[in-house]
């Protein structure tokens, strides 16, 4: 078992206003095998949590810390925290000039694995993994992610966590723009690399839509930078019925 | 990228699309700046598309990080058609360049260190020509016949070096004979003195050659490359430039091509302060086919410009276009410029031209415009598409969160990008030593 653990985690940007704090203490800590899902109100920050996991440079981290099994995330570069495990699904994947798909992810598995995947039976897992996703076969020839549809672009996301089989896949609001159908799939490719018992998943999102697919062991509130409120699947019910009206008006009371 | 052909137009059609990519400075219009929504942009291109219906305007993209304008803004000359324009082997012909001309707006003339004022009395770079043992090479007098045969030249420059060259280098692929390897021209540059230079290459009728001009050293060189595919011709020229980081070279590379010949034209712009390369096919008989690639890299400072002709003067050719540049560091500039004319009598033309810049950092500069006129509506096809797109922090943190390492990231953006373009040259001796040379301007740029 692997653990990621998130302990008092204070995130600020540098906008043209000054400095400004987003992530506001923020203790998490997740085991392969588990299933967590972070829900909260736009502009909480929870894509900044993710974006922050994963290194983006744009997230300062003023104090608090990532570990991965006791080793320090935050010490890592982007490249380095995708090869200790870490993979992100990005809430809006960017379109990449120049590199085709076929490409793109041979370098990437090649990097990720310290070695190049035997020719054969990856070209086999590509194209199974592209029709268990229903990704049209031509994909493969496109540049990545380049005039793909936003529903498209998310179960790129989730080729990729199918075929990267990272320790801890964090998911930014996989399911939004997704069509019934288009979740579905998706949802099934999560349970699928899920299921094989060896990794993490941390579920963000806005609505309780996906956890009809995806069952998670905890839920998190996200409010205003920090988790208001944590408990097991009840909690996502009682999200469905009430909304975050109640959290955010308590935030607004504290703050 | 989605690309347009279109049969239906009408004649007398002009279209013209210009679009100039700067990469900012400031950080401002990079893509997931602040917008104080939490939204970030839901979809953020790679590239800006310009792909133009005939007939039809201009689409402006006015999108992140890129500007777009239209001819106007500085008083160009302007011209009536591109068949019009002046040529001729008589200097006074050509006024003295003011900068503002139609053809030269885009390039800097005090870095021209002379070219376009000085008489070209320097010594011409050394010439060596090898390879292919069944081909005749011949050095010549100005008096020969043959010369100024293909080309006459279009520009002040080139009209300049037509008067002051002293002795010329003709290449002549003799009938029906297939090349017997590559032809390697390896022009050589060790003096900056403004000089000239002539090269003529006829392949004759239903011969096969590759010709390389391999230009490498120290120049301040105005060139003429004239070029005469023969009837059922099949030549391939591959202009190579990675010159000394000082040299100046203004080529003019025009050929003329015969009844079913194939003529392919490939550019490599790499080294050189600045490099400016005018390369045209005219179509003399029906039935040919002209391919012209180009792949230019630009570093911090390097102005490296490329105007191109196809002139589809007869029916029933083809002529694809495919030009593609990558640019890195402040001041980096390129510019290409595609001249397609398809006149009255060319019916059944059938052509189509894209390019492509990448920019890789801030504070390069692309500019990219192709031009269709269009003469004939009894055509097969005509389309043109420019796009120009950036790499920038967004997408290394994609490639990089999937576990590139940043070098590799660069790396597989810029390869991938111009390895199509590489392809073409089909040598693969050079091939191989031209994606080394990319790979260098990359380590070189710091990144
Ligand atoms: N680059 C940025 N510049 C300025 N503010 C930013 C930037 N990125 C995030 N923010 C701000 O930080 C806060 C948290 O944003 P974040 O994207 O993490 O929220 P989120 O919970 O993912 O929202 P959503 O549900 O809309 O995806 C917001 O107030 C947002 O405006
Ligand atoms: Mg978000």
């Amino acid at each position: 078992m692997t653990t990621l653990a998130i302990k008092d985690l204070y995130v600020s940007i540098d906008t043209e206003q000054g400095n400004v704090p987003i992530l506001k203490g923020v203790t998490l800590t997740i085991n392969t095998g588990e299933t967590h899902a972070i829900m909260g109100p736009n502009g909480s920050g929870k894509s900044t949590l993710a974006s922050t996991i994963a290194g983006h440079p744009r997230y300062k981290v003023d104090s608090g810390s990532i570990t991965l099994d006791g080793e320090d995330v935050l010490s890592m570069s982007v490249d380095e925290r995708a090869r200790a495990g870490l993979f992100l699904a990005m809430q809006y994947p960017v379109e990449v000039p120049g590199v085709t798909m076929t490409n793109f992810l041979r370098t990437a598995k090649t990097a990720l694995d310290g070695e190049a995947p035997s020719l054969r039976h990856w070209t086999k897992d590509v194209k199974t993994a592209m029709a268990q996703l229903r990704i049209d076969a031509d994909f493969a020839q496109r540049n990545v992610n380049e005039g793909f549809s936003g529903g498209e672009k998310k179960r790129v996301e989730i080729l990729q966590l199918e075929l990267f089989r990272p320790k801890f896949a964090i998911l930014d609001e996989t399911d939004s723009g997704l069509d019934v159908d288009a979740l579905k799939v998706v949802s099934e490719g999560v349970n699928r690399e899920h299921s094989k018992g060896e990794m993490g998943t941390l579920l963000i999102t806005h609505y309780t839509r996906i956890l009809r697919y995806i069952k998670p062991d905890f839920v998190h509130v996200f409010v205003a930078g920090r988790i208001a409120e944590e408990g097991g699947p009840e909690l996502a019910d009682r999200l469905e019925e009430e909304g975050y009206d109640r959290f955010t008006a308590q935030s607004a009371v504290e703050a | 990228m989605a690309e347009t052909t279109h049969t239906e137009i009408s004649p007398d059609t002009t279209l013209e699309g210009e679009v100039t990519a700067i990469g900012d400075l400031d950080g401002k219009a990079r893509i997931g700046a602040p917008s104080g929504t939490g939204e970030r942009p839901a979809a953020i291109d790679g590239f800006t598309e310009e792909g133009e219906s005939l007939p039809g305007g201009d689409d402006g993209t006015g999108q992140l990080g890129f500007k777009k304008h239209s001819h106007g803004n500085a008083p160009v000359v302007p011209e009536a058609s591109r068949g019009e324009r002046r040529r001729s082997f008589d200097l006074a012909d050509f006024p003295t360049l003011t900068g503002l001309e139609e053809d030269w707006r885009f390039t800097p003339l005090k870095r021209l260190r002379g070219l376009h004022t000085d008489a070209l009395s320097g010594t011409a770079p050394g010439i060596e020509v090898g390879g292919a043992g069944n081909v005749t090479v011949e050095t010549v007098g100005r008096g020969d016949a043959r010369l100024g045969s293909a080309a006459t030249p279009e520009d002040r420059v080139s009209a300049a070096a037509w008067n002051a060259f002293t002795e010329a280098t003709v290449i002549t692929i003799p009938k029906e004979t297939v090349a017997d390897g590559e032809v390697m021209v390896k022009v050589t540059g060790s003096t900056s003195e403004a000089a000239a230079q002539h090269i003529l290459i006829h392949a004759e009728a239903f011969s096969k050659a590759v010709v390389v001009l391999d230009h490498s050293g120290s120049v301040t060189l105005a060139q003429n490359v004239e070029i005469i595919v023969g009837d059922g011709a099949q030549l391939t020229v591959v202009s190579v430039q990675e010159w000394d980081d000082d040299a100046v070279h203004v080529s003019s590379q025009q050929a003329k091509v015969g009844r079913d010949a194939r003529y392919k034209h490939v550019v490599v712009s790499l080294g050189g302060d600045l490099v400016r390369l005018t390369p045209s096919s005219i179509f003399t008989a029906t039935g040919a086919e002209v391919e012209m690639y180009g792949l230019y890299f630009a570093d911090a400072g390097q102005h490296l410009e490329q105007r191109l002709l196809v002139d589809h003067a007869v029916p029933n050719c083809k002529s694809r276009v495919t030009y593609k540049g990558a640019l890195q560091g402040v001041d980096a500039h390129t510019v290409w410029v595609g001249d397609v004319l398809i006149r009255k009598a060319a019916e059944g033309t059938d052509t189509y031209e894209t390019n492509r810049n990448l920019i890789l950092t801030d504070g390069a500069r692309s500019d990219s415009v192709p031009n269709l006129e269009i003469e004939t509506g009894l055509i097969e096809g005509a389309g043109h598409a420019s796009a120009t797109g950036r790499f920038d922090d967004e997408h290394l943190f994609y490639l990089m969160a999937r576990g590139i390492p940043e070098k590799a990231a660069r790396r597989l953006v810029v390869r991938g990008f111009l390895t199509e373009v590489i392809q073409q040259i089909k040598v693969p001796a050079l091939e191989e030593r031209l994606s080394e040379s990319v790979e260098r301007e990359l380590a070189a740029g710091n990144l």
